[in-house]
This record gives structure tokens, sequence and C-alpha cells, in this order.
């Protein structure tokens, strides 16, 4: 297939942007949230080349505030969400032995939608500067009197990836629900298809709040509407508790398929059943839901009241009992087993103690009144690095040593593997444990200097050296993708890793059907229990027949290529002297956008079928 | 340390220009607590560090065992039991993180109400006015409560006796101080880590707050919300005073505006204050708009916009071009002052100070 | 998938959910509808935060009239009910009794529609401008966004009765024209609470 591809160049790109493979389409996202994860961590080496010494004047407080602010919107938004959408995408139709997910049209719309709304933020640079008033964008200083140009390429950003987003989650959700083989019960699913259902759920509910708060945020910015000023009646505290019920259920969104990595990892490199998968699975349940029971708690400040700072504070601390029930279960799954250390499992058990770190610090910020001390601080910022890299992070690595044969066809270099790992993990201690201190000793967050002769300078200076080692452990993890697709050995059997789940029961690489026959599971760990008690095959549940496969479609890409334009000319309502009028830029996104949808209505597309003939070929040449 | 902090109860009024001269030591860290809010805070935060340990402890030990003990020999084949959970382990760390938890949240409950207690008169109130009336009737009977308004970046300091403070704000020891705080732009968040917790400014809502000082001292106080480029650079001071030296100082602040005395270099600089609209701003001593800080008590101060060096020529440098010291900040540029004026306003402001006793 | 379904004996009693992409879209409109429902809580919990805020500007209890209100209602209430019976026609393959009444849904749904436009017009010329207040802003983004949803509920409709005039019922046009239905529930019962919240509660000035 590849081979007749790049004898034509112009149709590999076509079928790139067409394409509607829930397997290619997760390449898409590793490499857009690949590049977006790179640009925000070469921002992050450049505050901590700034905040490297007191009064440095490497960055202005204007450049360093769209550093920050960019910095986290892109981790959050355009790093962290696509790379878990990355395995979501490439895994769980694998896992519940689906031929692709639900809507496979609205897979790709999900994707060119998030890209373009990504492209939209951050094209800001070219007009006049990033946006700077932090990820949290709090009114008023996102309003239109205090933050140029760059906040409303970020409301309008963010609103068009965030469009993006959800339609996926409600394709995951499907997906999950509907599209698995016979045998795969819910409790038979693996635990990562289980957080990722769990996460859709959480992203129709947390996501929509926050598209309501940036339209009201872009009304007020583009259309004079006054819901945050106070002098007209509007209230600036409003922005605070609608951006929180969608924020603090994002950072589950982002750590709870994190968690469902590990799940896979650590059990397939300990050769032993994860301990506890029942508990496992309620104690995803509780934390979604308590997820969004506790977003006062980084309100705690804004003076609510003695009742429901009480009251969210008990709240944010119950969140501590499932997920102390997850630890333990991760723990005892290693127990009693066989592990084996390569980097994938490096970095999934590692995950442990460094996420227990970050969530004591969680349980200490709930305590209200020490939270007034701890609010935001560097405390604050070590706490969340210490769940977002240390849970999140590492969680994503350990997802990309271990899937990566099944995606690329060869495992990544494990000598460089073992390299990227210590140097990313020591230096990440290095960065974020010392600033706990910081924060402790009186240095706020978001700051651009500090003051000589405050004792923050040694502290800062580690802090930032340990930066710089992190980056490098990128750097190495850059050099063994380049290094291993050249040089590494090609997989050619179905399961490298001696696993336990149905995506290992596909051969390498798998067709673009996945299951020639949709698979038969008989128990949790499918393959496992076939290798057990069975030959080590999965028993198909139907005779092979043609498959139904749907067609690729440029549509998605046009429409999302028509809310950038559509969110571009919004903006332009803003901009000093336009070179062309906004309304036309609006218009014709619309039209874009629109017709497309028109188009995908009216003409039905009922896909095409590979005939058995063909299926029985691919299956002898892959086998 | 401790002799150090007893001495300074007995230094007489002069020894505040001593304080703000930059020879005693300005307090920061939260770690050093100076009243009984950060004590109260340092004190939970210490026991939160036990439980906190003590949870760390089991998983380290029992990962690193996991780690070290069960790792998968070369050639060895062998599948371990596959071991489906157990119902006493998973009630286990069930039951015992909730009691941790409660150990916590008993305390947090009970700091949350203390944090938030109203002055005295006002316990009891409900009602956000009556909570305000109660505030002032306080104030007259001898509280200290005093109007907080956070500006893109400086702190102004409302006295219920009527006069204003910029980014210093002087209070007595030992007694409970009120804070009302509200914002005149964008949201700040008011903190002086060595005294107790921090709460936000925000426009159109008033919060309170309340600190007490242990100790006479300079405590240094941060901004802690962002808000804007100058972020960063928006610290303030809290000077805490023996009561009577307190009222000595509110008296003066209080006082009528004295002009220099004529034909001096200040008188000048005071006529150039007025000519170049300085006094649109900044008043002094109740004369003219509090736009930007009050500089009653100018001379006074350690700091110049709470950040730079008192010195002659960071002050000329700072009326020059603001921008470059703070970037953002709402002051007028005033590029093309000649020396002359430039000089004469330099002595002028020199001279606006409240503690030499007049 | 949907070769497996038997034909012969005329459509299946529940023709949007019977084939795998029926039931797919089905769940997966739900789910959309979920999400919908917090988006408009969201606005509601805004305009409820806010609705006190007038700034001096007109206030909800001088602008709104019952009669008018009262009478979109009865409008959206009616559609709804029309296309209910659109999908018993559906459920029977009765073609022709389901685009006559979801015919009649558009124009009931057109009507209202004029009326709200009608309103806004009215409140504009009262002095109620979207800038004037945080109520004004609040009260437009929400009703103005149902308004929207109407909008384009009507576009959609409109476009499935157009394109499927002909094609008689099927198992790919079933599904769509049941999830265009109940989106359409979905708009009345947003419109149910937008009547009770805003209106009833603004001249009752609770």
């Amino acid at each position: 297939m590849s081979t007749a591809a790049a004898t034509k160049d112009k149709s590999v790109l076509w079928d790139w942007l067409t394409t509607v493979d829930h397997k290619k389409l997760a390449i898409l996202y590793l490499v857009a949230g690949g590049l977006f994860f790179i640009k925000a961590g070469l921002m992050a080496v450049f505050m901590r080349i700034q905040l490297m010494t007191a009064e440095n004047d490497f960055l202005t407080g204007q450049t360093f505030n769209e550093l920050i602010t960019m910095h986290g919107t892109i981790m959050l938004f355009l790093a962290a969400t696509p790379l878990i959408f990355a395995f979501m995408n490439f895994v769980i139709p694998l896992q519940i032995g689906a031929r692709d997910v639900a809507f496979p049209f609205v897979n790709a719309l999900g994707f060119w939608i998030f890209f373009f709304g990504g492209l939209l933020l951050s094209v800001s640079w070219f007009f006049g500067g990033g946006p700077d008033a932090g990820w949290t964008a709090y009114v008023p200083l996102s309003s239109g009197e205090y933050a140029d140009l760059g906040l409303d390429f970020y409301v309008l950003g963010l609103q068009v990836s965030g469009i993006g987003t959800l339609v996926s989650g409600i394709n995951f959700i499907v997906t999950i629900i509907n599209m698995r083989a016979p045998g795969m019960t819910m409790m038979r699913m693996p635990l990562f298809c289980w957080t990722g259902l769990v996460i859709s759920i959480l992203i129709v509910f947390a996501f929509t709040p926050l598209a309501a708060g940036l339209a009201l945020l872009m009304l007020d910015r583009l259309f004079g509407g006054q819901f945050f000023i106070p002098d007209m009646g509007g209230n600036a505290v409003l922005w605070q508790h609608i951006f929180w019920i969608f924020g603090h259920p994002e950072v589950y969104i982002l750590v709870l398929p994190a968690f469902g990595i590990i799940s896979e990892v650590v059990p397939a490199f300990s050769r032993k059943r994860l301990f506890g998968y029942t508990a496992m699975v309620f104690a995803t349940l509780v934390i979604a839901f308590l997820g969004f029971m506790v977003w006062v708690h980084h309100m705690f400040t804004v003076g609510l009241g003695p009742i429901t700072n009480s009251v969210f504070a008990i709240a944010t601390m119950g969140i501590a009992v499932p997920t102390g029930i997850k630890i333990f279960n991760w723990l005892f799954t290693m127990w009693g087993g066989k592990i084996t250390f390569n980097t994938a499992m490096l970095c999934a058990s590692s995950f442990v103690p460094t996420f227990v770190l970050g969530g004591v610090t969680g349980v200490m910020l709930a305590m209200t009144p020490v939270d007034y001390l701890y609010h935001d601080t560097y405390f604050v910022v070590a706490h969340f690095h210490y769940i977002i890299i240390g849970g999140i992070v590492l969680g994503l690595l350990a997802g990309l040593y271990y899937w990566y044969p099944k995606m690329f066809g060869h495992k990544l270099n494990e000598k460089l593997g073992m390299l990227m790992f210590w140097l990313f993990y020591i230096g990440f201690h290095m960065t974020f444990f010392i600033q706990h201190i910081l924060g402790l000793i009186g240095m706020p967050r978001r700051v651009y200097t500090y003051l000589e002769g405050q004792g923050m300078e040694t502290m800062n200076l580690i802090s930032s050296i340990g930066s710089f080692v992190m980056g490098a452990g990128i750097l190495v993890l850059l050099i063994n993708v380049v290094y291993s697709a050249f040089k590494a050995e090609r997989i050619t059997v179905n399961d490298p890793w001696d696993a336990r789940t149905l995506e290992w029961a596909t051969p390498t690489p798998i067709p673009e059907y996945n299951f020639a026959q949709t698979p038969q599971v008989r128990s949790l760990d499918p393959l496992f229990y076939e290798k057990m008690h069975g030959d080590g095959t999965i028993k198909p549940a139907e005779p092979m027949e043609d498959i139904h496969m749907p067609n690729g479609s440029i549509l998605p890409f046009i429409i999302g290529l028509g809310l950038f334009t559509w969110g571009f000319g919004m903006v332009m309502i803003n901009m000093e002297n336009p070179i062309i009028p906004p309304a036309v830029v609006i218009g014709v996104g619309f039209v874009l956008t629109f017709g497309s949808m028109f188009i995908r209505s009216i003409k039905e597309d009922h896909g095409y079928h590979i005939p058995v003939e063909q299926v029985k070929k691919i299956e002898k040449e892959v086998s | 340390m401790k002799g150090r902090k007893g001495l300074l109860r007995f230094l007489p009024l002069t020894a505040i220009l001593f304080l703000l001269a930059g020879c005693g030591e300005e307090r920061l860290t939260a770690l050093d607590p100076y009243g009984p809010q950060a004590q109260w805070i340092l004190d939970n935060m210490i026991l939160s560090l036990y439980v906190m340990a003590l949870v760390i402890i089991v998983v380290f030990v029992l990962y690193f065992i996991a780690v070290v003990k069960f790792r998968r020999k070369p050639g060895d084949d062998e599948i371990p039991k596959q071991v489906e959970g157990s119902k006493a382990l998973e009630l286990t760390w069930t039951i015992i993180p909730i009691i941790l938890l409660i150990i916590l949240a008993v305390p947090t409950v009970a700091g949350t109400y203390y944090f938030a207690e109203e002055p005295p008169e006002a316990a009891g109130s409900s009602g956000e006015e009556e909570a305000e009336e109660a505030a002032a009737e306080a104030a007259e009977e001898g509280a200290v409560v005093i109007d907080v308004t956070g500006h893109q970046y400086w702190w102004q300091f409302d006295y219920p006796q009527g006069f204003t403070a910029g980014n210093e704000v002087y209070i007595p020891v030992g007694e409970k101080v009120w804070f009302n705080l509200t914002s005149n732009d964008v949201i700040h968040s008011f903190w002086v880590p060595a005294l107790g917790g921090k709460i936000d400014t925000i426009p159109g809502v008033e919060n309170q707050m309340w600190l007490q000082a242990d100790e006479p001292g300079v405590y240094k106080g941060k901004c802690a919300e962002l808000c804007g480029p100058s972020h960063a650079l928006m610290d303030f001071k809290v000077v805490a005073l023996e009561r009577d030296e307190y009222d000595a100082w509110v008296e003066n602040m209080s006082q009528e505006e004295e002009l220099p005395e004529e034909n001096t270099v200040a008188s000048e600089g005071r006529q150039v204050f007025e000519d170049q609209g300085c006094i649109g701003c900044h008043a002094v001593e109740g004369q003219g708009s509090a736009q930007g800080p009050t500089l009653t008590n100018f001379a006074d101060r350690e700091k110049i916009a709470g950040v730079i060096d008192f010195t002659d020529e960071n002050l000329e440098e700072w009326i020059r071009d603001p921008q470059s010291f703070k970037q953002g900040n709402n002051m007028q540029a005033y590029p093309n002052m000649s020396d002359e004026e430039m000089d004469a306003i330099i002595e002028y402001l020199k001279t606006l100070s409240v503690e030499d006793g007049e | 998938m949907s070769s497996s379904v038997d034909f012969s004996k005329g459509l299946p009693s529940h023709p949007e959910k019977a084939t795998l992409e029926g039931k797919n879209k089905f769940l997966g409109f739900w789910v959309f509808l979920g999400g919908e429902t917090i988006m408009f809580a969201t606005f509601f919990g805004t305009f409820l935060g806010l609705r006190e805020g007038t700034a001096g500007g007109p206030t909800a209890e001088e602008l709104f009239s019952l009669p008018l209100v009262f009478i979109m209602t009865m409008l959206l209430l009616t559609s709804s009910l029309t296309s209910v019976l659109a999908m018993f026609s559906m459920k029977k393959n009765n073609h022709k009794s389901m685009l006559v009444l979801m015919i009649v849904t558009v124009l009931l749904g057109a009507a209202f529609l004029g009326f709200e436009i009608y309103e806004f017009v009215e409140y504009v010329h009262h002095g109620l401008g979207y800038t004037t207040s945080a109520f004004a802003s609040s009260f437009y983004t929400l009703v103005g966004l149902h308004g929207a949803h109407v909008l384009f509920g009507l576009c959609w409709i409109t476009t499935l009765i157009i394109r499927y005039s002909r094609s008689g019922i099927t198992l790919t046009n079933a599904p769509k024209f049941y999830v265009a239905s109940l989106y359409w529930h979905f708009i009345d019962v947003i419109w149910v609470f937008i009547f009770t919240v805003v209106y009833l509660l603004g001249i009752g000035g609770a």
C-alpha cells in the first residue's frame, strides 16, 4: 500500500486529508498534538530562562504573560487533549473489537475542527501578540478594555477547537456503547476503554459550559455585551464559575485516560491481571462524578463565604479516596507479578509514586484556610505540574512506547528510551519539587520576574536547570523517533509485548478493516485468556463476509477550514483597518461550513464493500 | 532572632525611619509567621504534612518492594498467579484514607470560620450591608478598618479618619485589623505571606478579611492574581507599629497640608507639581485626586512605586519614563521636563513626610 | 450492516433504530442533546445571575407582555405535537401524512420565529438594546440562542422534507427524520423553561 502511494505524492496528501480511518486519524492527532506539545514546551523553556536570575530582562512582562497564557492553553487544549485522542482513536476500536468508530466521518470532522481551532489560536502571534490574560482568562483582564486582539484569537480559537473535541467525545460514547464485539460486555472492557467512555461523557458535560462561557466573553468583546462589567449590572465572578465548572472536569478529562493507559501497561509488563478491576471501574466513575462538585476550590480566595468554602473543601478531599483506591490497585497489580522494566513500564510504574506526590499536595490545597496561603503561588504551579506531567505526560509516554509498534510497525529504541526517561524524570523533579517551597516563601505564580534579596534566586536557578534537562529528555525522544524509523527492526508478529488485550490480536500492520471477522470475546483480557485456555488466537464471531467500509471525504477538512475562516472573520471585527470587511470573511466561513454540512446531509454516502476474496488475500499477506 | 524582635519593641517612633531605610528585615516568607493567621496556616500545613507523609511512606515502601522483589529474571517464563482482587484490601484502602481525611476536614472547617470572622459588633448580623454598617461602627469604637482598593499596579489604603495612603499600609500591632477590599480595574489579590492568607480584590465586589501582626516591623505584601504586564511588580508593605506610634502616625497623616516654606527649591517644586498636573492624579494630604497613589508620606517610603530603590536618579527616571520600570502602568510620562523643574520637584517630593513629628 | 435487516415484510416497527447506523445516530443525538442541555443551563444560570443587573435600563416587569409570549408558547407546543404525530405516521409507514405533519411543524415554527423577531424589535424600541445592561445582554443571548436553534431546526427539517419528498420512508432517512423531530422537542422543552424562568419570573418580579 505504502509503495503504491509513494509513487504518487499528491495522492498521499489527498489520502491523509480525506481519511476517515480511525488509525490514520490517530496518527494525525499524534503528530498535531506532538507539534503543539513541543511548541508549548519551548515556551516553558523561555519562561524558565527569564526566571533563571532575579530581575532578568530576557522577556518583558507583556511577552511573559503571552507565553504563560499560550503555554497553558496549548498544553491543555491542543497538546494533552489531542495526544489522548490519538491513543483513544487508535486503541479503543481495536480493544472493543470494532472495525471503526461509530461515526468515521464525525471522527475526521473532530480532528480537523480541533486542528483549525488550534491554528486560529496560533496565528495570534502574527496579529499583535498572543492572548495575555492567563489560560483562565479571568475577566476583566480579558475583557475588551484591558486585552487586545490576542484574547479574541483565544476566545474563537478555543471555541472552534472545543467543537471538535465535543463531537469527538460524542463519537467515542456511541462507539463504546454500541460497537463492542460479541462477548465484550461492559465489565470485560479494558480500563482504557472505560476511562475513554467516562471522559467522553465529561467532555459532553464540561465543554458545553466552556462553549457558553467563551460565547459570553466573545459577545462582550465583539458586540458590547455587559455580562462581566460591574458598572452595567454584570458580574466579574460569573466567568470564574463558568470557567471552573469546565476547568476542573477538564483535569479529569486529561488524567483519567492516563490512568487508563497505566492500567493497560502495568498489567501487560507485570504479566498479571489488573488488581481490583471492579474497584478501578467504580473509582473512575466516582472521580468523574465528584469532578463536577469541586470547582469552587479554584476560587477559595474569591470570598464566597465560609459555608461555600467548607462544603467544597470537603468534596474536594473526597476525591482523594477513589484516587487512593487506584494507586493501591496498581501497586498490588505489580505485587507478585513478573515485572519487565522497559521504557513503557518505567514510565508507567514511576507514574505511581510521582502521582502520589501530586495527589497529596492536592489534598493539602483542599484545606481552605491553608489554601489562602497556597492559592496562586508557585506551590500551586508545582502541584498541578506534578499532576499533569507526573500523571498525564508519563502516562502518555508509557502509551507511546507501548502502542508504538502497533501504530508504526516498529518499536522505539530502548537505550534511547531509557536515556529519555531518566533525563525527563530527573529534570521534572528538579524543576517542580523546589517550586513548592518557592510558593511558601512568597513567590506568586505568573510573575515575570522577582526582586533580588528575597531568597528566591538559588531555587529558581535549580528549577530552570531542571527544565532544560527535561527539554533534553524530549529532544532524545525526537531523536529516537527518527532513529527508530530508519534503524529499528520491523515488527511482523501480532503481539510483540506478549500482552493481554484485543488490539494485540490484530496483524501488524493492521489492515484498514482491523478485524477480518468480528472477534468473539470470552473474558476480560481476551488475548491472555485465549493464550491460557485456547490456542492463543481469538475465535471469530461471524463468517468471513464482504466488509463494509466508509468512504473518505474532504468535507471534514473544508468544514474545519470554514470554521477557521469564520473565526478569523470574527476576530477581524476588532481589528483596526481590516483589508477585507469582516462580514465578507465571516460569510465565506459560513458558506464553507454550512455548505459542506448541507452537501453531507443531502448526498447519501453508503460507503463501499471490500469483497471477501480481497479480505482473504490481505489476511494471507499479513499473517 | 527572638532577641532582635524583642528589642524592636522598645524603639522610639523615629525607629520607623530606620526600619524603612531597609536596615530592618523585611518579612516575607510564610514559613516564619508573625501573626495568628499565619501561625494557624503553618500549624495546619504541618499537620497535613504529617498525614501526607504517612501516605507517602506507605506507598513508597510498597512500591520499592514491588519494584525490587518482583522483577522478571531473564528466561523466566512462568505466568504469575492471576489475582482478581481482594475485598478486604479494597475496604482497607478506602476506610483508612477516609479517617485521615476527617482528621484534616475538622480543622479545615473550623479554620474557614475562624478566618471569616467579622468585626466584633458585626457578629450575628447576616446581611452584607449590616456587616458593613457594623464594620463602620467598629471603626468608631477603635477597631481599625481599612478600605483597600487594588489598581494597576498599586494599592490604595483608605483610613476611616479620611486620609489615604498608597502602597504602604500602617497597622497597629497586636490587634485584629479589618480590611474591606475591592478593585478599581481588574482583579488583584491582597497577600501578606508572613501575616496570613490572601483574598481577591474584585471590581464590583467588596470582600472582607482580617490580619494581625504580633511584632512591629515591615511585612512585604504582594499581588497574587495576574493583573497585567507588571503584575510581578505590584508589591506593597505592611508597617506594623505599636498602638501609640500608630495613633501618632494617624494624627500626622490627618493633619492639614503644610506647604513648603516660600522661595525654597521645594516650594518651586510644589509649583511644578501643580503646573505639570501631577496633582491631578496624586493627592497630597487630601488635596487633589486619588487616581494615582497619594503622596502624603512619599518621602517615608523605602521604594518608589513599590519596587524601585528610593534614589534621586531613580525618581527622575521614573518621572521621565515610568513604563521602563513598570510596563503598562497608568502614570503619564514627563520626558521633556527641564532639569531645574525636575530637581525642584524631586526636592519637593522629598519633603513629603509625616514622620519627623511635624 | 443495513443488509442484515429483513425488508421482505415491509419496514420494521422502529425504522429509526433498525440498523446499527440508525442506532448510533439515535444514541449520538441523545448525547448531543445532553450537552446542549448543559450549555443552555449555563446560559440560564447567567441570566438568573444577571437579571437584576438592569443598570438603570428597562426592567423585565416594564417590558414583557404575557399575551404575546403565551401565543408564542402555544405555537411552539403545537408544533411539537405535530412533529410527534409525524413520527407516529413514520412508524405506520405513512410517508405522505408524515410529510404533511412535518410541513405544519415548520410553518408553526416559522410563525413562532416571526413573533420572536417582532418581540425583539419592540424591546429595542423601548430602549432595551443589546448593550444596555447585563440583563439585556443575557436576555437577548439566552432567548436569541433559542431562536437560532429554532431557525436551524427549520432549515434542517425543510431540507429533509425537500430531499425525501419522493423517496418514501427508508431505513436511511427514518433515523434522520426521527433525530430532527427529537431536536424539535428539545427546542420546545427549552422554550418551556425560558417561558417560566425568563417571562413568568420576570413579570412576577420574583
